[in-house]
């Protein structure tokens, strides 16, 4: 029993943090139509800014705060001087473009900062707390907690705010929204900036207790990636808990089958659900128009 | 029609001259070196380009089938005494199986979820290359013993620029031609429009799966041929990154281009070795160009160039 609730905790914080890059992928793709794999590298600034902000002297907060704003910052500028030049352009060269926005990016935080691992003192310090037999690390607590706040924000933005609406009209349907006078233009750059800072988050969140470096994204951006898919593209809720299958897949396929074939259990079970559910967990069955 | 014959000569013709060439112009081995690298991986983009450009199926775990050509002629030789040039085909063989096995429920994906089933795939296949020790060595890659035939040793970067450039030329005339047949041309009808496709008769699901058959043979040679050059083979060839970076050699060259796969291959394995000069800068500089070169030519180098001209010849 103590084994079993180690291994979930420890997937549910994995998972957790997939689930948030899942997120900023769900929100970039449905405003824009693009699969963001700079995803990942959102995550690695969020540690890696805090990291050195921290290192300077700045005060932990206020160093989140700012690598949320630095995260934010790159977020805009990529949908500025990437995307939004290459408009209309087709979907895989959309990617393409991503793709090398991520190399950019990881080349430029290793010139910026350096090639090291780094990590950040865990929040509420380390003394493991007793659940039921499990010992669970307190920044466990931090980064499920985070995550349960980012996914409200979230929730309440888009369900209860008119900017929110806007930002599902959008993803809806473009056209109709820019007839109804919405600017689809600056939704787009608005969920950038916002997939940016829930990336960064996850970062600052994670950093205390798997460690950061310049090149931690590709590997986010992928399990991200995957877990959006598993959940269904574009659908919020299935991204959330497709990141955090994903994460209990892992914690449990390690404890209790093999460690070394930890990531091969993710993807064996996203190869068998696009099998029996070619649309994900959550997707719509999407109708082609002819 | 004879006009498309020509065509089609004229670029191999074209092919055959630049590879005959170069050398005259190539002061050390290194320069060999880096253009047998260019053939391999033009090679295998081509393969893939049938799959993307001609099909329009995306493949982001095309690397597995190169990893596993690589290390058929590692694995072969050195563990079951297999004659290396044996292992060439078994491996050619082995990436056909996977690929019709896999390809049948997977191709029946559409888009980005085609995209993260290969994904799934290729990280499965450097998943097992890099744990399987006993076998491969492990994360620290193998050997490969020297490729024999007939007697003959091939080795040396001078000799596996003729042996890779002479691949490359094969595959092209096989691709060119493909495109021509009337597989090449179900292909096309696939990419543009599947319900089309099938609306006129064509069985969708085989022709995709053909296309993925070819694609995985192509790149499985080419990973064969990488690994006899540099007789020593890393899990890295198998991994997500290289096949992103075949993807990526497709993309920026054209898709459906069988030339452009060939000047994307170039541009992307001597840019990098371009760049070294600029030491830390290298990946900056490499992601900068990437974004440029797909903004301003969102078609690939070869298709908006040879667009350019054309409306140049026009006016």
């Amino acid at each position: 029993m103590a084994e079993f609730l180690q291994f979930l905790i420890s997937g549910l914080t994995v998972g957790a943090v997939y689930a948030l890059v899942a997120l900023g992928f769900t929100l970039i793709y449905n405003a824009s139509g693009v699969v963001n794999f700079a995803q990942g590298e959102f995550v690695m600034l969020g540690g890696m800014v805090t990291v050195f902000a921290a290192a300077a002297g700045v005060p932990l907060p206020l160093a989140a705060v700012i690598a949320i704003c630095a995260a934010i910052a790159i977020g805009l500028l990529l949908h500025r001087f990437a995307i939004e030049p290459a408009r209309g352009a087709s979907a895989v060269t959309l990617i393409i473009i991503t793709i090398g926005a991520s190399i950019l990016l990881r080349g430029l935080a290793a010139i910026v900062f350096d090639k090291q691992f780094h990590k950040l003192p865990a929040f509420t310090g380390d003394t493991p707390v007793d659940m039921l037999g499990a010992a669970v690390q307190p920044q466990s607590f931090w980064v499920l907690g985070g995550t349960a706040v980012v996914v409200l924000a979230l929730y309440i933005f888009l369900e209860h705010t008119l900017l929110g609406k806007a930002v599902l009209a959008t993803a809806a349907n473009r056209l109709a929204a820019r007839l109804v006078g919405i600017n689809t233009t600056t939704i787009m750059a608005l969920a950038f900036g916002g997939s940016a800072a829930i990336g960064a988050i996850a970062g600052i969140l994670v950093t205390p207790i798997t460690l950061t470096s310049y090149d931690v994204g590709t590997l986010l951006a992928l399990k991200g990636f995957a877990a959006a898919m598993l959940g269904g593209m574009g659908n919020p809720v299935g991204a959330v808990v497709g990141g955090m299958l994903l994460g209990l897949l892992e914690a449990f396929g390690a404890g209790y089958i093999s460690s070394t074939y930890k990531d091969a259990f993710a993807f064996l079970v996203i190869l068998i659900v696009l099998f029996a559910a070619p649309q994900g967990l959550f997707g719509r069955r999407a109708v082609e128009r002819v | 029609m004879r006009a498309l014959v020509n065509q089609r000569f004229i670029t191999l013709a074209v092919l055959a001259v630049v590879i005959a060439i170069l050398p005259l112009i190539f002061p050390s081995s290194y320069y060999f070196r880096v253009a047998s690298l260019v053939w391999v991986s033009a090679l295998a983009a081509i393969g893939l380009n049938i799959l993307m450009g001609q099909a329009g199926q995306v493949s982001l775990g095309h690397a597995a089938f190169f990893g596993i050509g690589a290390y058929a002629v590692a694995i072969g030789p050195t563990h079951l005494g297999i004659p290396p040039w044996v292992a060439i085909l078994i491996g050619a063989l082995l990436s056909a199986v996977l690929a019709y096995l896999v390809g049948r429920p997977i191709l029946r994906l559409k888009g980005h979820y085609l995209a993260i089933a290969t994904l799934g795939l290729g990280v499965l296949v450097a998943l097992v290359i890099t744990t399987e020790s006993r076998w491969t060595g492990g994360p620290d890659g193998m050997p490969v013993e020297r490729l024999s035939l007939f007697g003959w040793r091939v080795s040396g970067s001078y000799t596996w620029y003729w042996v890779t450039g002479g691949l490359l030329l094969i595959g092209t005339w096989i691709a060119l031609n493909l495109d021509e047949t009337p597989t090449g041309r179900a292909f096309r009808a696939l990419h543009d429009s599947e319900v089309a496709a099938q609306v006129v008769g064509l069985d969708v699901a085989r022709f995709k799966l053909q296309a993925f058959v070819i694609a995985a043979v192509y790149a499985s040679v080419a990973g064969s041929a990488l690994a006899f050059m540099n007789g020593f083979i890393n899990p890295d060839q198998a991994g997500f990154l290289h096949s992103v970076e075949l993807v990526t050699i497709v993309v920026i060259g054209g898709l459906g281009s069988v030339v452009g796969s060939i000047v994307g291959a170039a541009v992307l394995v001597t840019l990098p070795q371009a760049l070294t000069v600029f030491q830390e800068y290298e990946h900056l500089l490499l992601g900068l160009i990437i974004i440029v070169a797909m903004i301003f030519m969102r078609n690939g180098i070869v298709p908006s160039l040879s667009a350019l001209v054309f409306r140049r010849a026009r006016s």
